[in-house]
C-alpha cells in the first residue's frame, strides 16, 4: 500500500515440516513486506499454527529458509529469534496463569530497539484500558478477551518489528473481536509488520492486505484481499465460509 | 508442658534440613522438568564441604557461617557444572532419559565423596557461640537448635522475595508454567536453568552444611534424606515453596513426637500422614495438578507388537543357550565356571524384575521409582515364612509374590490416583517406609542383620537344579506378562497410557486397570525377590533399598522402555557390568561414569544404538516439538 516498492521483512522460502512421520508443511513460501498486514487463510488442521511455529523456531523444520529483516535465522533458537524483532502472540494465548497482569508483561519486556515502537506498560494500558484496571489481577482469573489482549500486550513488551498473530479473533465476543480489528490496525499504523492466521474471512479482510491460503501445508492461492473478495470460487474451494 | 515445648522445638528445627532440601529440589523440577535424583548427593557434598571449610576457614564465630556459605556456594556451582555438563547436552532427550544421567551422577559422587575424605564418618564442627543449651520451662535445648529453627523462616522469606520482587524471580516463575512461551519472549533458558539449578543445588548444600553442628557427614545422606524430601514434596505439594515448608514441620514434628509415642514406628506415622493428606488432596496441601503440555512432548509411542519371526529365533536361541549352559559347565568346568552360572542366575532374576517394573512402566505408561519395595517384599515374604513357620521352599515360592501383590494393592491404592512425577516420588516414598519397616523392626526382620538361612529344598538344592527353575520361572514369568500385555487387558493399559481422556469417555475405569497392572506388576517383582532370596540363602534390607529400586528403572530405561525386550536386554547389560565393575574398587565412580558416558553418547538411549539393528523395532526417533 506504501508508495514506495515493497521492501520484505520477512521471507519464508520452502519449509518442509514433519510431526513424526506426518508432513505437515509442504514446499511452503510466503512474503511479508514493510508495513503490511499478511494473512494466512485456512480451515481447520490446515498448517497456519505450524507454520508460525516454524518461523518461530518452536517447530524444528526439515528444510527452508526463513530470513529476518535479510538476515538468515532459520533453525535459530526461539529466543535468538524473538531478540532478532520477531513477536509471536500463540493462538492458546498461553499467559502466565500464576503470574499479575504487570508480572505477564514484565516476562516480554526487552530492550529498546531502533527500528521498531517502543512499548511500556502505561502505552499499552493505552491501548488496552481493561488491562489498565486490573495489573495486579492473577492473569488465570481474567476473562478469554482479556487474556487474548494481555497476551497481545505481553508481545509488544518485547518491541517487536514484525508480529506473529495466531488467530487472534478466535472464541471472542463480536465487541471483543472488533476492539481487536482496531488494535492490528493501530499496530500497523505505528509501523509494525503483521502476519495474522485467520479462518474468519471477515475480520481478515477488515485488516489485511493480502492473503495465502494454505491448504494441507501447501500455499494454494495468493492475493490481494480485493482480489479474493472477486474470486469466489477460490473461497468456495479453500475457504469455509 | 516443658517436655511439650521442647519437642515441638526440636521438631521444627529438625525440619530446616529437610526444608531446605526439598524446596530445591520443587524448585529445580518447576523450571527443569527434572527430577534431580543427585539431590540427596548434594546435601551430602554440603555437609562434607561444610567439614572442610570450617577447617580451612577457622571455625571461628564469623569463621563458622562464612564456611557454611562457602559449602552452600561450592554445592550450588556443582549443581551448574551438572547442568552445563550434562543435562544441558539432553534436554532434547526423553525426560526420562535425563533421571538416568542425575542417578549416575549419584554413583559418581559417592565414590569421589569416600575417595576424598575416607569412609569413617565424620563429626560435624560445632557452631561457636551455640554450644550450649537453654532451658525453657525446666527443659533443656541445644541453642543451635534455635539457630536451626530460624533458618526455616528466613530462607522462606529470601525464596519469596526472590521469586515475587525480582525479574529474575518473575522468568523462573513464569518458566515453570510454560517454559517454551518463555523463550518464544525472548528469554534465554540456559541462564534460568543454571541459575535455577544453582540455586536449588546450593539450598541442598546449605542443608547438608547447616545441620553439621548436630549430624555430621557421613556417606549415607544422599539416601538418607533423599526419600524423605520426596514425601516433602509429594506432601507439599510439587513445586510450591511454601507448600515445602509446611510439609517440612509437619513432617519434622510427626518425627520427633512419634520418637516419644511409638519409639520405632515414626516412618509409619510418616506414611499416614502422607496417605491422608493424598487422600483428601492428591496433589499436595499446596501444590496444582500437574498440568501435562507446554513444552514437553514426549516422542510418540511405537505401537507394541507381537514378537516376528527374527525375534522368535533370537529369543529360542538365547533359551537354547541357557539351557545348554550347565552341560557344558559339566563337561568343560574350566571354561564355564559355578560363577557363570550363579552370574546367570542373578541375571536372569534381575531380568525378571525389570521386565515386571517395564509392564507398569512401558505399557502402563507409570515410573514407579520405588520397585524394590516389592522385589524386596517378595524376598521378605518367603524368607518370614521360613524364620517363623519353618515353611518349605515349595510354600514360600507361593507367598513372595502373593506377599508382594498385597504390598502392591495397598501401595498402588495411593499410587494410582496420582499421575506422572507425583506418581514416581509416592512409589519412592513408599519402598522407603517399607524399607525402614524392615530396617527398623528388628524382632521380626533381623534388622540390619537380615534373615539367614533361606536354601532351597533338597531336590533344588544343587547349583544345577536351583539354575534350571530360575530359568523356568523366569522364561515362565515374562510370557505371561507378555500374555498379559496382548490381551484385551493390556490393550486398555495401553489406551490409558496414550490417552486417559478418551479411554475415560468410553467407559474405561482407567485407575482400577492401572491400580490391577501395578499388583501384577508388583507380584512379579516378589517372584524375583523368591528367587533372589532362594539363590542368596538369606536377604537383607539391601533388597528393598532405593539404589536397588534405580538399578531396576536404569535396567528398563537403558533398554528402551518402548519394547519388550527393552528391560531383558537392560537387566542382563547392568547386571553383567556391575559384576563386572564390583570387584573394582571405585566401581560405583566407573559405572555411574559409564552411565553418564552412554546417556551423553547415546542421547536417544540404547534406542539410539539399535538403529542398526535390534533397536529398529523401537522406532525411529521422529522430529519432534523442539521443548525450547
Ligand atoms: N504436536 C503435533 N503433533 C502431531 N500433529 C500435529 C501437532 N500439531 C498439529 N498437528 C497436525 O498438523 C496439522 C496442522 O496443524 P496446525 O495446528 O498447523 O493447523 P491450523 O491451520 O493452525 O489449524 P487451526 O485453524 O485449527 O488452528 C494438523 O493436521 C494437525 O493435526
Ligand atoms: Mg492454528
Amino acid at each position: 500500500m506504501t508508495a514506495s516498492a515493497p521492501r520484505p521483512v520477512l521471507e519464508a522460502r520452502d519449509l518442509h515440516t514433519y510431526y513424526g512421520g506426518a508432513h505437515i508443511l509442504v514446499d511452503l513460501s510466503f512474503v511479508l513486506n514493510d508495513g503490511e498486514v499478511v494473512v494466512l487463510l485456512g480451515r481447520n488442521g490446515a498448517g497456519k499454527t505450524t507454520t508460525m511455529k516454524s518461523v518461530m523456531g518452536l517447530v524444528r523444520m526439515r528444510a527452508g529458509t526463513v530470513h529476518l529483516e535479510g538476515a538468515d535465522i532459520t533453525g535459530r533458537e526461539p529466543h535468538v529469534i524473538a531478540r532478532a524483532g520477531m513477536g509471536y502472540v500463540p493462538e492458546d494465548r498461553r499467559i502466565f496463569g500464576d503470574l499479575t497482569v504487570m508480572e505477564n508483561l514484565e516476562v516480554g519486556r526487552q530492550p529498546e530497539r531502533p527500528d521498531a515502537p517502543v512499548w511500556t506498560p502505561e502505552r499499552l494500558f493505552g491501548m488496552f484500558p481493561n488491562l489498565a484496571e486490573m495489573r495486579t489481577r492473577q492473569a488465570g482469573r481474567m476473562s478469554g478477551g482479556e487474556q487474548q489482549m494481555l497476551t497481545v500486550a505481553r508481545t509488544l513488551m518485547g518491541n517487536p518489528r514484525v508480529l506473529l498473530l495466531d488467530e487472534p479473533s478466535e472464541g471472542l465476543a463480536p465487541v471483543i473481536v472488533d476492539q481487536m480489528a482496531a488494535t492490528i490496525q493501530a499496530l500497523k499504523a505505528e509501523g509494525l509488520s503483521i502476519l495474522l492466521s485467520e479462518q474468519n474471512l471477515h475480520f481478515a479482510t477488515a485488516v489485511s492486505d493480502r492473503a495465502y491460503i494454505v491448504e494441507k501445508g501447501r500455499i494454494r492461492y495468493e492475493g490481494t484481499m480485493d482480489a479474493l473478495a472477486d474470486d469466489a470460487e477460490v473461497r468456495n474451494t479453500y475457504l469455509t465460509v | 508442658m516443658g517436655e511439650f515445648v521442647v519437642t515441638l522445638l526440636t521438631g521444627l528445627s529438625s525440619a530446616a534440613a529437610l526444608f531446605l532440601v526439598a524446596s530445591g529440589l520443587s524448585i529445580i523440577f518447576g523450571v527443569t522438568r527434572i527430577v534431580n535424583f543427585a539431590h540427596g548427593s548434594f546435601y551430602m557434598l554440603g555437609a562434607y564441604i561444610g567439614v572442610s571449610a570450617v577447617h580451612a576457614v577457622g571455625g571461628g564465630a564469623i569463621g563458622f557461617w562464612i564456611a557454611i556459605l562457602i559449602a552452600a556456594a561450592a554445592v550450588g556451582l556443582i549443581g551448574v557444572a551438572m547442568e552445563v555438563l550434562l543435562l544441558r547436552r539432553i534436554y532434547r532427550a526423553p525426560e526420562l532419559f535425563q533421571l538416568i544421567a542425575t542417578f549416575g551422577v549419584i554413583l559418581v559422587i559417592q565414590d569421589i565423596t569416600l575417595w576424598i575424605w575416607g569412609s569413617e564418618d565424620l563429626v560435624g564442627p560445632r557452631a561457636p557461640g551455640f554450644t550450649g543449651a537453654v532451658t525453657i520451662l525446666g527443659q533443656r535445648l541445644p541453642e543451635y537448635d534455635l539457630v536451626l529453627i530460624a533458618v526455616s523462616p528466613l530462607v522462606l522469606a529470601g525464596l519469596w522475595l526472590l521469586f515475587n520482587r525480582t525479574r529474575w524471580g518473575t522468568l523462573v516463575r513464569a518458566a515453570t508454567l510454560d517454559r517454551q512461551m518463555v523463550s518464544a519472549l525472548g528469554v534465554n533458558q540456559r541462564w534460568l536453568f543454571t541459575g535455577v539449578l544453582f540455586l536449588g543445588s546450593a539450598l541442598a548444600g546449605l542443608g547438608g552444611a547447616i545441620q553439621l553442628p548436630k549430624g555430621g557427614a557421613d556417606l549415607l545422606m544422599d539416601f538418607n534424606i533423599i526419600a524423605a524430601a520426596f514425601v516433602v514434596v509429594v506432601v507439599g505439594g510439587m513445586g510450591s515453596i511454601g507448600g515445602a515448608f509446611l510439609a517440612a514441620m509437619l513432617i519434622g514434628l510427626l518425627q520427633t513426637f512419634g520418637i516419644q509415642i511409638f519409639p520405632n514406628s515414626t516412618l509409619i506415622l510418616m506414611f499416614l500422614v502422607m496417605a491422608v493428606v493424598l487422600i483428601f488432596r492428591p496433589w499436595g496441601l499446596l501444590g496444582q495438578p500437574e498440568i501435562p503440555g507446554h513444552g514437553v512432548v514426549e516422542a510418540p509411542e511405537a505401537p507394541l507388537r507381537p514378537a516376528d519371526r527374527g525375534l522368535r529365533i533370537v529369543g529360542a536361541a538365547v533359551l537354547a543357550v541357557l539351557l545348554l549352559l550347565p552341560v557344558a559347565h559339566l563337561i568343560v568346568p574350566s571354561l564355564v565356571g559355578d560363577f557363570s552360572l550363579v552370574l546367570v542366575i542373578e541375571i536372569m532374576i534381575f531380568v525378571l524384575f525389570a521386565a515386571a517394573l517395564h509392564f507398569i512402566m512401558g505399557p502402563g505408561g507409570m515410573v514407579s521409582f520405588g520397585h524394590a519395595a516389592f522385589f524386596g517384599g517378595g524376598a521378605y515374604a518367603a524368607a518370614l515364612l521360613v524364620k517363623f513357620a519353618e515353611a518349605p521352599m515349595e510354600i514360600a515360592f507361593w507367598a513372595a509374590p502373593a506377599g508382594a501383590a498385597l504390598l502392591a494393592i495397598l501401595f498402588g491404592w495411593f499410587c494410582v490416583r496420582l499421575t506422572g512425577v507425583y506418581f514416581a516420588m509416592l512409589t519412592l516414598a513408599f519402598a522407603q517406609i517399607a524399607w525402614s519397616i524392615v530396617f527398623q523392626w528388628g524382632e521380626v526382620t533381623g534388622g540390619d542383620d537380615g534373615i539367614l538361612g533361606t536354601w532351597p529344598s533338597d531336590w533344588a538344592s544343587s547349583r544345577i537344579a536351583y539354575y534350571y527353575m530360575t530359568v523356568g520361572f523366569v522364561v515362565a514369568g515374562l510370557l505371561a506378562l507378555r500374555r498379559i500385555l496382548f490381551a484385551p487387558f493390556g490393550y486398555t493399559l495401553r489406551a490409558g497410557r496414550d490417552s486417559p481422556l478418551r479411554a475415560a469417555a468410553i467407559g474405561i475405569d482407567l485407575k482400577r486397570h492401572q491400580w490391577v497392572a501395578f499388583t501384577i506388576s508388583g507380584a512379579f517383582a516378589g517372584l524375583a525377590g523368591a528367587l533372589f532370596v532362594y539363590s542368596k540363602g538369606s536377604v537383607f534390607p539391601t533388597a528393598m533399598e532405593i539404589a536397588r529400586s534405580f538399578d531396576a528403572l536404569l535396567m528398563v530405561l537403558l533398554g528402551g522402555v518402548h519394547s519388550l525386550t527393552g528391560p531383558i536386554v537392560g537387566a542382563t547389560a547392568l547386571t553383567w557390568l556391575n559384576d563386572l565393575f564390583s570387584e573394582l574398587s571405585y566401581w560405583r565412580f566407573l559405572l555411574g561414569a559409564t552411565i553418564i558416558g552412554l546417556v551423553l553418547l547415546l542421547p536417544n538411549g540404547l534406542v539410539g544404538l539399535g538403529e542398526t539393528g535390534f533397536g529398529r523395532r523401537l522406532g525411529a526417533a521422529p522430529d519432534r516439538e523442539v521443548p525450547a
